[in-house]
C-alpha cells in the first residue's frame, strides 16, 4: 500500500471558546480527488491553514507528503499549491503580472508551469493584460487556480473555490478539476455546494468542527438509517405541517417541490405509507398527494448526522 | 403604510421592455414579466446576466432606460419613494450591523421604516417569539451563528410589512437545516401575502420557487414553474435547464 498524501490524526484547534476543529482525522490517497463538504463555519479554513502550515494545531498531528505540519512547514510550503477562499490575487495587477509573480515567489517561471496551467491558462489568456480586479467572478477562480498550479505543486488544496459563481462557471471549474486529478495530482477541495461533492472520489462531511461522515459520495445515501419517502401535496407549507405532526415521523424536510419524509416504523412500505397518508393528510385538508420511495442523497444524510449530535465519525 | 394602500391590490411587480444600457452595453433587454401578490418567485441567471441591475431599478435605486416597471403599485422611475417604502431588501452581503445588538438592529431599521417605538416593540416581540430566537436580544449580532443572523435578518427586513421582500443569495454557506428553516419562512411570509423575490445560486433550492425566472445575456431566456421548465427542456434538473441555456461561448467573456 502507498503512503498517504495527507494524514490527520485527531487534530484539534480552538480560537477562545470556539472549537474550530473537533479532533478531525482522515487520510488521502495519492491521486484522489478529495471533498470537504460543511456549511460556513464547519472549519474547513481552519483546516486548510493547518494542512499549509499556516496554523499549528492545539493537539493531534498531521503530515502532508510525508511531512510533518509542524515541523517540516518549509518542505510543506514549497510542495503544495494553496488557493485560499477569498480572493487572493492582486487586483492592480494583470493576469499575467499576477501569474509571473506567483511563479517568482517559488523560484519559478511561467514558462516551466505552463505544461501543467494550459487547459486553464488558455481561457484566461485573452485577457492577460487586464487587471485582475476587473475580472469576472469565473475568471477570478480560473486565474487564482493557475496561480496555485504555476510551481507544479504535489498537491493542490482549494478553499471553496466556487463559492458565489454561478452554477455554469462552478460546473465548468470542476471540469478543469477532473483534467487535473486524471494528470495523477491529488486535489483536497471544500465546498458548501453538497451537489459538488459528487464529483469527488471520496468526501468527509463536517460541521461544527467535527467530521460527520467519510465515504464516497455514492454510497453516503446508504447511510441513512430508515426508508426515506418524497411527499408531494398541496398545498406545501400544511403537507409539511401535517407531516411533522405525523405521529410516526422521524424526520421530514422540504426538497424543492416534495418533503423528504422518513418513518420510525424501519419496515414501513411505501403502499401502506400512501394509504395512511390518504386517510389522515387528506382529511386535513391536503390535495393532489404524492408519496414515492426514493434512496437518500448526500443532504438527506448530512441532516440526519447533523442532527444526531453524538454520531461517530467513519 | 400597509396592504390596503391603493395600487397595492394588483400584481406585486410588473416589468414591461425593462432596458438599462450602461454606454452601449445593454445589461438589462427589454424584460417583461408579472409577479402576482404572494408568489415566490426565483430570479435566476449567471454572473453578469443582469440580474443585479434589474433588482436596482425593481428597488428604485436605478432608472430605467427605456421601458416600465411597478413594484407594489408604483412606477420605479416616477415614484421611487413610494416603492421604496414598500420594499423589504436582504442580501447575503448587507443585512444587519455587526456591531450593534440585535435589539439596536431592529430599532434601526425599525425606525428608517417609520414605524414608531411602540410598534417596533410589538412586531420585534411577535418576531422573535415566531423565530423561536433563543439567543439574548442584546448580544452583538457579530457573535451569532451564521444561520440566526440570516433568519434575523430576513425578519427585520419584513418588519415594516413590506409587499414584496428582495433576498439576494439569502442562503450562500448556511447549512442545509438552516437553508430549510429560511424557505419555510419564505413560505410563511408568502402565505401571509408578502410576495418574495428571490436570486440564488442553488439550483435545488430554485425548486422551492413557485416560478422562476433564468436571465442570460440581459434577456429573460426562460420563465415558468420549475415542473413545467424541466418538461420544456425534457431534463431531469433545473441544473440541467440552467446549463442548456446559459453554457455559451460568451458566458464567461467577462
Amino acid at each position: 500500500m502507498t503512503a498517504p498524501v495527507v494524514s490527520v490524526r485527531g487534530v484539534s484547534k480552538r480560537f477562545g471558546s470556539t472549537t474550530a476543529l473537533d479532533a478531525v482525522s482522515f487520510e488521502v490517497a495519492p491521486g484522489e480527488l478529495f471533498g470537504i463538504v460543511g456549511p460556513d463555519g464547519a472549519g474547513k479554513t481552519t483546516l486548510f491553514h493547518v494542512l499549509t502550515t499556516l496554523r499549528v494545531p492545539d493537539s493531534g498531528s498531521a503530515s502532508v507528503l510525508g511531512f510533518d505540519v509542524v515541523r517540516d512547514l518549509w518542505s510543506i510550503r514549497s510542495r503544495v499549491g494553496y488557493m485560499p477562499g477569498r480572493f487572493a490575487l492582486y487586483a492592480d495587477l494583470s493576469v499575467e503580472e499576477n501569474l509571473g509573480f506567483f511563479a517568482s515567489v517559488f523560484g519559478t517561471t511561467i514558462a516551466d508551469g505552463l505544461e501543467l496551467i494550459q487547459p486553464i491558462y488558455q481561457q484566461i489568456e485573452p485577457f492577460r493584460d487586464r487587471k485582475a480586479g476587473a475580472l469576472s467572478g469565473g475568471m477570478k477562480q480560473k486565474l487564482a487556480l493557475c496561480c496555485a498550479l504555476v510551481h507544479r505543486p504535489e498537491l493542490l488544496l482549494l478553499d471553496e473555490p466556487t463559492t458565489g459563481v454561478d452554477a455554469v462557471s462552478r460546473r465548468e471549474f470542476w471540469e478543469l478539476l477532473a483534467t487535473l486529478r486524471e494528470s495523477g495530482l491529488p486535489i483536497i477541495a471544500a465546498t458548501p455546494y453538497m451537489d459538488e461533492a459528487a464529483r469527488c472520489d471520496r468526501i468527509a462531511l463536517m460541521q461544527d468542527g467535527r467530521v460527520l461522515a467519510i465515504d464516497e459520495p455514492a454510497a453516503v445515501g446508504t447511510r441513512f438509517p430508515r426508508p426515506l419517502f418524497a411527499v408531494r401535496g398541496k398545498p406545501r407549507a400544511l403537507l409539511l405541517d401535517r407531516l411533522r405532526a405525523y405521529p410516526h415521523m422521524a424526520s421530514a424536510y422540504p426538497f424543492g417541490e416534495t418533503v423528504h419524509f422518513s418513518d420510525r416504523r424501519a419496515d414501513m412500505r411505501v403502499e401502506q405509507l400512501r394509504q395512511e397518508l390518504l386517510v389522515t393528510l387528506g382529511t386535513d385538508g391536503v390535495s393532489d398527494l404524492l408519496v414515492e420511495r426514493i434512496e437518500a442523497g448526500i443532504e438527506d444524510v448530512f441532516m440526519e448526522l447533523m442532527a444526531a449530535p453524538t454520531a461517530v465519525a467513519a | 403604510m400597509n396592504r390596503s394602500d391603493a395600487g397595492s391590490t394588483g400584481p406585486a411587480i410588473v416589468a414591461h421592455e425593462l432596458t438599462r444600457r450602461f454606454g452601449d452595453f445593454t445589461a438589462v433587454d427589454a424584460i417583461s414579466f408579472t409577479v402576482q401578490s404572494g408568489e415566490v418567485f426565483g430570479f435566476l441567471g449567471a454572473n453578469g446576466a443582469g440580474k443585479t441591475t434589474a433588482i436596482r431599478m425593481f428597488t428604485g435605486l436605478l432608472a430605467p432606460t427605456s421601458g416600465s416597471a411597478s413594484v407594489a403599485g408604483f412606477d420605479v422611475a416616477t415614484e421611487s419613494d413610494r416603492v421604496r417604502e414598500r420594499i423589504g431588501y436582504m442580501s447575503q452581503r448587507f443585512s444587519l450591523y455587526e456591531d450593534l445588538t440585535v435589539r439596536e438592529n431592529i430599532r434601526l431599521y425599525g425606525g428608517i421604516y417609520g414605524l414608531d417605538d411602540a410598534t417596533i416593540r410589538e412586531r420585534s416581540d411577535v418576531m422573535l417569539a415566531e423565530l423561536d430566537f433563543t439567543p439574548s436580544v442584546t448580544s452583538l449580532v457579530r457573535s451569532l451563528p451564521l444561520g440566526w443572523k440570516q433568519k434575523l435578518a430576513f425578519s427585520v427586513a419584513l418588519l415594516h410589512q413590506p409587499v414584496v421582500v428582495f433576498l439576494d443569495e439569502p442562503t450562500g454557506g448556511v447549512d442545509p437545516i438552516t437553508r430549510r428553516q429560511f424557505w419555510e419562512m419564505i413560505y410563511r411570509a408568502a402565505a401571509r401575502g408578502t410576495t418574495v423575490f428571490v436570486t440564488t445560486h442553488y439550483l435545488d433550492e430554485a425548486e422551492y420557487c413557485d416560478r422562476l425566472s433564468i436571465m442570460v445575456d440581459g434577456r429573460l431566456a426562460a420563465l415558468g414553474t420549475p415542473a413545467a421548465l424541466k418538461r420544456e427542456y425534457d431534463v431531469p434538473s433545473l441544473d440541467d435547464v440552467f446549463v442548456r441555456l446559459v453554457r455559451s461561448p460568451v458566458a464567461d467573456a467577462g
